[in-house]
């Protein structure tokens, strides 16, 4: 027995939009996860690598960093397979988003890591710190509190630029939208709705930054 | 008492440069235990770079450092980590850990290098605090402390190491006036109970009392060294004497002010 019946365009809309939802939630998911990844690999490569290493790497930073999104997609999905590459929609997205991100978060991890003054390298060498530990109990963990901010904006980012996955036909919230929105012609009800769905992403993001930040908390750090 | 004669801690012929230009040339100091002996001379004269390289944050180019009588191998990083746990270093801008606490600046040193257990090294930390009168600050960042009370959490976090010896590179000079008294208290307690120092300080009432040795280095070379009682004394021409009045006329004109 049904208590709340909707209108045959409501039931599709939700229906199609809750799929299409948890489809965004698999692409940003790992996408941001293994963006902060590549970020944290390629920001200190570019912060404390050799010269050819930190050439390399700011190459593959400002190669994702200067191209349209859109362009990676259609690279990945359209272009590879000329090169017997075939991939899913899905890991075409994921891929692109990776590669994306984690040029962005690169940025941030290695301006983070370069801003830690030498005063602290110094202070922990002369207490016997091998270069290891420095690196784990010193630098990381005020690296990681002048990163957060800059990281955690650009996930967000990601959420939202998470909707150009239709265009690879991974159909995840935005496209599973449109498809409804073209068959019912009711564009605005489809993408405020579609909107409000974001919008929500990005708040529980927020919060959950906000908690992290809030953890991470230091009185006076990073205020010199 | 033949074991004293051994120098705790000797640094022989040190030279070092820095692009092709001699900072340092062949530079040696003895410590015996309980010795203070304090560096002065003008600035750019290579006191960091010596203590520095006394402790090998620099490495020499030549010369050698001993450690009771043993030469440490420069080459072997585990040596020199050996080293610097044995060496302790106080710097002019203090280099406090600025994500941890006056408490956890102490213990993170003592349970990383030294693999003491989390409540062994805090009861240590909070006993070393107590000794340079900051008992009550262990739950305070560096943000949060004076730069003198920074000075005193790095002393305290130097001698929770148990160092042979202390090197101290003008441990003063980055606080306001009214700071140094604090500090300078420290030191003088830590005098009192026989540590082994080097110190370059611009601290007359340091240099005047506190030291065993004065080394006057200028250029890369100790130019002249002795006790305060036979360097210091007003017109006898030497170049401490000279350089120490002009600090204290210096100071005078500050008051003044
Ligand atoms: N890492 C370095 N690279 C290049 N030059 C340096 C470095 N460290 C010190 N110097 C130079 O060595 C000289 C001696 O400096 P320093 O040891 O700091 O003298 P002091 O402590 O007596 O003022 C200065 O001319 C300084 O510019
Ligand atoms: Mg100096």
């Amino acid at each position: 027995m049904q208590v709340l019946t909707l209108s045959p365009f409501y039931h599709d809309l939700l229906d199609a939009l809750n799929r299409g939802l948890l489809m965004s939630v698999a692409l940003i998911v790992p996408s941001a996860c293994g963006g902060v990844l590549i970020g944290i690999l390629a920001g200190t490569v570019r912060a404390f690598g050799r010269p050819w290493m930190r050439s390399i790497v700011a190459a593959y930073a400002a190669l994702f960093r200067g191209t349209p999104l859109v362009v990676q997609l259609f690279v990945l999905y359209y272009g590879l397979p000329n090169l017997g590459l075939y991939l899913s929609p899905y890991s075409a997205a994921v891929i692109g988003f990776m590669l994306c991100s984690g040029a962005y978060q690169s940025e941030y991890v290695r301006g983070a890591l370069l801003s830690i003054k030498k005063g602290q390298y110094l202070g922990a060498q002369a207490l016997g710190f091998s270069a290891w530990q420095t690196l784990q109990s010193i630098i990381v963990p005020q690296a990681i509190r002048r990163a957060i901010h800059g990281c955690g904006n650009e996930i967000i980012y990601l959420i939202k630029y998470s909707s150009l996955a239709y265009i690879v036909t991974c159909m995840e919230l935005t496209g599973e939208g449109k498809t409804i929105a073209t068959e019912y012609f009711r564009f605005t009800e489809v993408f405020a709705v579609i909107a409000l769905y974001y919008l929500t992403l990005v708040s529980l993001a927020m919060l959950a930054l906000k908690k992290i930040e809030k953890i991470l908390f230091i009185p006076g750090f990073g205020r010199n | 008492m033949n074991s004293s004669e051994i120098p705790v801690l000797q640094a022989d012929k040190v030279s070092k440069s820095f692009s092709g230009q001699r900072i340092l040339n062949g530079v040696s100091v003895g410590l015996k235990r309980g010795e203070i002996k304090v560096l002065i001379g003008p600035s750019g004269g290579g006191k960091s770079t010596l203590l520095q390289c006394i402790n090998c944050l620099v490495l020499p180019d030549e010369g050698s450092i001993s450690l009771a009588g043993v030469e440490v191998d420069l080459h072997n990083k585990k040596s020199l980590y050996q080293l610097r746990q044995q060496v302790g270093m106080i710097f002019q801008d203090f280099n406090l850990f600025d994500h941890l606490n006056a408490l956890d600046n102490i213990t993170i040193a003592l349970r990383k290098v030294k693999k003491i257990s989390r409540t062994a090294a805090e009861k240590r930390a909070r006993l070393e605090l107590e000794q340079v009168g900051l008992g009550d600050k262990t739950d305070l960042y560096p943000a949060q402390l004076s730069g003198g009370q920074k000075q005193r959490v790095a002393i305290a976090r130097a001698l929770a190491m148990d160092p042979q010896v202390l090197l101290l590179d003008e441990p003063t000079s980055a606080l306001d006036p009214e700071l140094i008294g604090e500090v300078i208290a420290v030191i003088r307690n830590l005098a009192g109970k026989g540590m082994t120092m080097l110190m370059a300080t611009h601290q007359i009432s340091l240099i005047s009392t506190l030291a065993d040795e004065i080394l006057f280095m200028e250029a890369g070379v100790i130019v002249e060294r002795g006790a305060p009682s036979l360097l210091l004394v007003p017109g006898c021409g030497s170049k401490s004497a000279g350089f120490c009045d002009r600090l204290s006329e210096l100071a005078d004109g500050e008051c003044k002010c």
